[in-house]
């Protein structure tokens, strides 16, 4: 099973069609949900998990199959994400309708009112975007820290300091609206 | 503890994706479509590469022209190389 598996990644790695196929019916799933944690938009991040691959495909050659496919498609992902995220700064806002069209495993807590939720909102889309998507995978995904820094090219002390810089402001900025987190 | 409310009003106002979201349909199809297309993209990259390579190469041809006439910069140049 794992010389199958070692196998399929090196006819990858010699650019054979039928080994890219089987690899993207594997991993087309785990790439779409990734790329959806960050942009938080269900159409965009169909277009790039097919950009992803698209990437994928073309650097088959500096694929090294010792190091595994899932983390450096991950890497791929997160940096077609994040080009998106630049290039359609609008996008960067994150209406409620947008969040709540999402599939969540649990409802929002009633206690907390669809004002504060908006001001949340608001507070989150106003920090740099380096900040915001190291929030959205370790705060609001609750992803080990390491996962996020492999993800990212990062290392985890970055992500700590980013965490913490990314609450600082979101603290700020929300009690400037008046709320006291 | 305040990192604790923060991250419940993030989670709340921006709840975490199912685990098993999955996309709307088979992206396959729009995949070959993306590779088909491919050549085209290829043909782009190869321009953008040759404006590199000539931009490089007036950039050399200019450094070195500025250190001719002025041979002092050259430790300079050096140094920011």
């Amino acid at each position: 099973m794992r010389n199958e598996a070692g196998d399929l990644l090196n006819h990858f790695r010699q650019g054979n069609p039928e080994a890219f196929e089987s690899l993207f019916h594997q991993h087309q799933r785990a790439v779409y949900g990734w790329i959806l944690r960050i942009t938080r938009n269900p159409e965009a991040a169909e277009e790039l998990t097919i950009e992803s691959f698209w990437r994928i495909h073309q650097a088959h050659m500096r694929f090294d199959p010792a190091q595994g496919f899932e983390g450096w498609a991950r890497r791929i992902a997160t940096r077609a994400a994040l080009d998106w995220l630049r290039a359609n700064r609008r996008h960067r806002e994150l209406p409620l309708e947008l969040c709540a069209k999402l599939p969540t495993p649990e409802q929002p807590d009633p206690a907390i009112t669809a004002e504060i939720r908006a001001k949340v909102v608001l507070a989150f889309t106003r920090l740099p975007l380096n900040l915001r998507i190291a929030a959205t995978l370790a705060l609001v995904e609750q992803l080990p820290q390491k996962e996020v820094a492999a993800a990212l090219g990062i290392s985890v002390a970055a992500v700590k300091l980013r965490l913490f810089r990314a609450r600082r402001l979101l603290r700020k900025e929300l009690e400037r609206q008046g709320i006291t987190p | 503890m305040k990192n604790d409310r923060i991250r419940k009003l993030l989670q709340t106002a921006l709840p975490p994706v199912k685990a098993d979201a999955a996309p709307s349909r088979d992206l396959w199809p729009a995949m070959q479509q993306r590779l088909r297309a491919q050549p085209t993209a290829q043909t782009n990259l190869n321009g953008a590469w040759l404006i590199g390579v000539w931009l490089d190469g007036v950039l050399a041809v200019g450094l070195v022209a500025f250190a001719a006439f002025l041979p002092a910069s050259i430790p300079l140049l050096l140094y920011c190389l």
